[in-house]
C-alpha cells in the first residue's frame, strides 16, 4: 500500500486503544467520531422514515377498523381499533389468494429457467472453445440495447401464435431465460482461474463435471443474485401479465390488485389490504436472502 | 487443444440461444414487419403501407406523450444521479446496523410499482396525508388534486419514480464506491482536504463512469415509464389523455376491438428511437471524458 504523505505533516499512526487525536471537521477511517455518528445516524433515520414511512402508513390504514376516521388532519399511524377484517373482506370478494398463487407460478417458472439457462449458456460461452463463440456473445450483447418494451406487441403475437394467449405459461415463458443474466453469468464464469480448469481436464474431468463441480460452486454469489432479481421481476411486473391475460381467473397479483383498486375505489382500507397482500410476500423473500445478495453486489455480480 | 465433442457447446448454448432467437429478435424484426399492417389483437390484418406512420404524425396523443416523457427524464435525471450517490457515501461505512438500513433503503425497489403507485395514491388523495398535513398546518386552504391536474399528476408520478429509484441507484454506486482507492481517501485527509472536499475531488471522479451509466440507466427507464403513471390516473391517462406515455398508448392499442398492433408497433418504433438517443449522446460523453 502506498500512502503519499506531507513530509510536514506526517500520518497519524492509529495505536491501537487509544482515540488517535485527530483535526476537527475530518473524520477518520477505522473509528469514527462520536459526533460524526450522531449525524450519521440521524441522517440515516431520515432517509429510512422517506422509504419506510409510506408502507408503514398503507399497513396502518389497511388495519384501522370501519368505525375510525382515516381521513383525520392529524395522522395517526396507530390504529385506535386495530382489525384484519378487511384483509378477510378482501380475501372473500376477489380471489386474492389465487392471484397469489399465479404470481408464484410465473415467478418459479421464470427463476427455474433463467438459472438453469444462463448458468448452462453462460458456462458454454466462457469455458468452452467452439466455432461462432464470439457471434453467440455479440448476440447477447447486442439485444441488451433494446427496451423490452419495443418488442412487446411482437412478444404477445409470438406468444398468441403458439396459443398461449391468457395462459400463465404465456405470462412466463419470454422471461424465463434472460440475456442480461446470461451475460452475468458469463461474466462470473470467466472470473474463475483456467489453470483449474486445467487441473480438471488432466484429472479426466468431462465438460459436464467441470461445470458441476468446478465452475457452478464458485459463482453460487451470482446465481443467488439472479434468482432473486428474477424472482422479484416476475412477482412485480405489471404491464406483459396485463397485455397476456384477459381472464380475470388467472391474473397475477399486480393485475389483480389494479382490478381491485378499482372496484373498491371508496375504501381506502381495503386497497391497503390488498396492497399489503402483495407487498408483505416478497419483503420476507428478499429480507431472507438480502444476505446473499449484498454478497453478490460485493462480487461484482450487481453492475446495471 | 479442445478437451470436449464438438457440440457440447453447443447442447448448452442452444436453450438460450433459442429463447433469445424466439422472444428477442424475432419480434424486434416482426415489430417493424407488423408496423406496416392494421393487426388485430385477436389476429389477422393486411398490409396497409405507411399508413400508421402518418397516423403518427398526427397523433396528437403522442405529442403529449412525448413532451411528458422528456419533462420526466430531465427532471428524474438530475435527482437520481446526486441523491443515490449521497445514500451510498451515507450506508458505504460498516457502523452497527448498516445491513439493516441498506436493507430498508432497498424496499421500494423490491416492491412492485403497481404496490407503490397505490400507496401514493392513497397518499396524494384529495383527503390523503399530504393534503390533510398542509391543511392542517394552514400552507393550503383546500386539497391540492396531485391525481386530477396534469401537471400536479406528471410531478407526482415522477416524485415517485425518484423515490422507487434512489434504493436500486445507491447499490449500483456501492458496488462502484468499493472500487475508489481507499489509499487515495486517505492521503488526501492528511494532507487537510475535509469530508466535502474529499467528495468532490476524489469519489465523484471515482465513480464516474458508473455515473455515466446510470445516467443512461436512468433517461432509458425514464422514457420507458408506465405502471407509476398508469395506476396514479387510474388507467386513463389523466385529463383528456394527456398524462399517457408512448408505452402506456402502446398498452392502449395492444388490447379490446379498437386495438391495433400495427398502430402499436409503430408506436414502438418511435420508442426504440428515443430510448437509443440519450444511450447515444451520454456514450459520446463518456468517450470523450475517457479521451481527456
Amino acid at each position: 500500500m502506498s500512502v503519499v504523505t506531507d513530509p510536514a505533516r506526517p500520518a497519524v499512526v492509529e495505536a491501537p486503544g487509544k482515540p488517535p487525536a485527530r483535526r476537527r471537521g475530518s473524520f477518520g477511517f477505522n473509528t469514527v467520531s462520536p459526533r460524526e455518528k450522531v449525524v450519521r445516524y440521524l441522517l440515516l433515520a431520515f432517509v429510512l422514515l422517506i422509504t419506510i414511512g409510506p408502507f408503514l402508513w398503507q399497513l396502518s390504514t389497511s388495519l384501522k377498523g370501519s368505525g375510525e376516521d382515516i381521513y383525520t388532519r392529524i395522522p395517526r399511524l396507530l390504529p385506535s381499533q386495530p382489525t384484519f377484517s378487511h384483509y378477510k373482506e378482501v380475501t372473500d370478494t376477489i380471489p386474492v389468494l389465487d392471484y397469489a398463487r399465479n404470481s408464484l407460478v410465473v415467478a418459479v417458472l421464470v427463476v427455474g429457467g433463467n438459472v438453469i439457462g444462463a448458468s448452462l449458456a453462460g458456462f458454454a460461452i466462457s469455458r468452452l472453445q467452439f466455432r461462432g463463440r464470439r457471434i453467440v456473445l455479440g448476440l447477447f450483447l447486442a439485444t441488451l440495447v433494446l427496451p423490452g418494451e419495443v418488442t412487446i406487441i411482437s412478444q404477445y403475437v409470438t406468444v398468441r401464435e403458439f396459443g398461449l394467449a391468457n395462459t400463465l405459461v404465456g405470462v412466463a415463458l419470454p422471461g424465463m431465460i434472460g440475456a442480461l443474466n446470461v451475460l452475468l453469468m458469463y461474466n462470473a464464469f470467466r472470473a474463475l482461474p483456467l489453470e483449474v480448469d486445467q487441473a480438471a481436464i488432466v484429472d479426466g474431468a468431462n465438460a459436464w463435471q467441470r461445470f458441476v463441480y468446478v465452475a457452478l460452486p464458485s459463482v453460487r454469489g451470482t446465481i443467488s443474485v439472479i434468482a432473486i432479481f428474477a424472482f422479484i421481476g416476475a412477482w412485480d411486473d405489471f404491464l406483459w401479465p396485463l397485455i397476456v391475460l384477459t381472464d380475470p381467473n388467472k391474473y397475477t397479483l399486480t393485475v389483480g390488485l389494479q382490478y381491485l383498486s378499482g372496484t373498491f375505489s371508496n375504501n381506502p382500507r381495503l386497497i391497503a389490504a390488498g396492497t399489503m397482500i402483495a407487498f408483505i410476500p416478497i419483503v420476507i423473500v428478499f429480507a431472507t436472502l438480502q444476505r446473499f445478495f449484498f454478497k453478490g453486489v460485493e462480487e461484482g455480480a450487481v453492475k446495471g | 487443444m479442445r478437451y470436449h465433442r464438438w457440440f457440447t457447446p453447443w447442447v448448452l448454448v442452444i436453450p438460450a440461444l433459442a429463447w433469445l432467437l424466439v422472444f428477442n429478435l424475432w419480434p424486434s424484426i416482426n415489430t417493424v414487419i407488423l408496423s406496416f399492417t392494421n393487426a388485430r389483437p385477436i389476429g389477422g390484418g393486411y398490409f396497409v403501407g405507411l399508413k400508421n406512420f402518418e397516423t403518427l404524425l398526427h397523433d396528437e396523443q403522442l405529442r403529449w406523450a412525448l413532451l411528458n416523457s422528456v419533462i420526466y427524464m430531465v427532471v428524474c435525471l438530475p435527482f437520481l444521479t446526486v441523491l443515490p450517490l449521497l445514500l451510498a457515501v451515507l450506508v458505504e461505512k460498516k457502523l452497527p446496523g448498516i445491513t439493516f438500513f441498506r436493507t430498508a433503503f432497498y424496499t421500494p425497489v423490491v416492491a412492485s410499482a403497481v404496490v407503490v403507485a397505490l400507496i401514493w395514491q392513497w397518499i396524494l388523495d384529495d383527503r390523503g396525508l399530504v393534503n390533510g398535513m398542509a391543511e392542517k398546518l394552514g400552507f393550503i386552504s383546500g386539497p391540492l388534486p396531485f391525481l386530477s391536474d396534469q401537471w400536479l399528476l406528471l410531478l407526482s408520478a415522477i416524485s415517485l419514480t425518484i423515490w422507487k429509484g434512489l434504493g436500486y441507484y445507491m447499490i449500483i454506486y456501492l458496488a462502484a464506491l468499493g472500487n475508489v482507492g481507499r489509499e487515495l481517501h486517505e492521503a488526501a485527509a492528511v494532507d487537510g482536504a475535509g469530508p466535502l472536499r474529499r467528495f468532490v475531488h476524489i469519489t465523484i471522479p471515482g465513480v464516474r463512469g458508473t455515473m455515466i451509466l446510470i445516467s443512461i440507466l436512468i433517461s432509458v427507464s425514464a422514457l420507458r415509464v408506465f405502471s407509476e403513471l398508469f395506476i396514479l390516473s387510474g388507467g386513463k391517462g389523466g385529463p383528456g389523455g394527456r398524462d399517457n406515455s408512448v408505452v402506456m398508448l402502446i398498452q392502449q392499442y395492444s388490447q379490446g376491438f379498437e386495438g391495433n398492433l400495427g398502430y402499436a408497433s409503430a408506436l414502438s418504433i418511435v420508442l426504440f428511437f428515443v430510448t437509443v438517443v440519450p444511450m447515444l449522446v451520454l456514450a459520446r460523453l463518456n468517450r470523450r471524458g475517457a479521451e481527456a
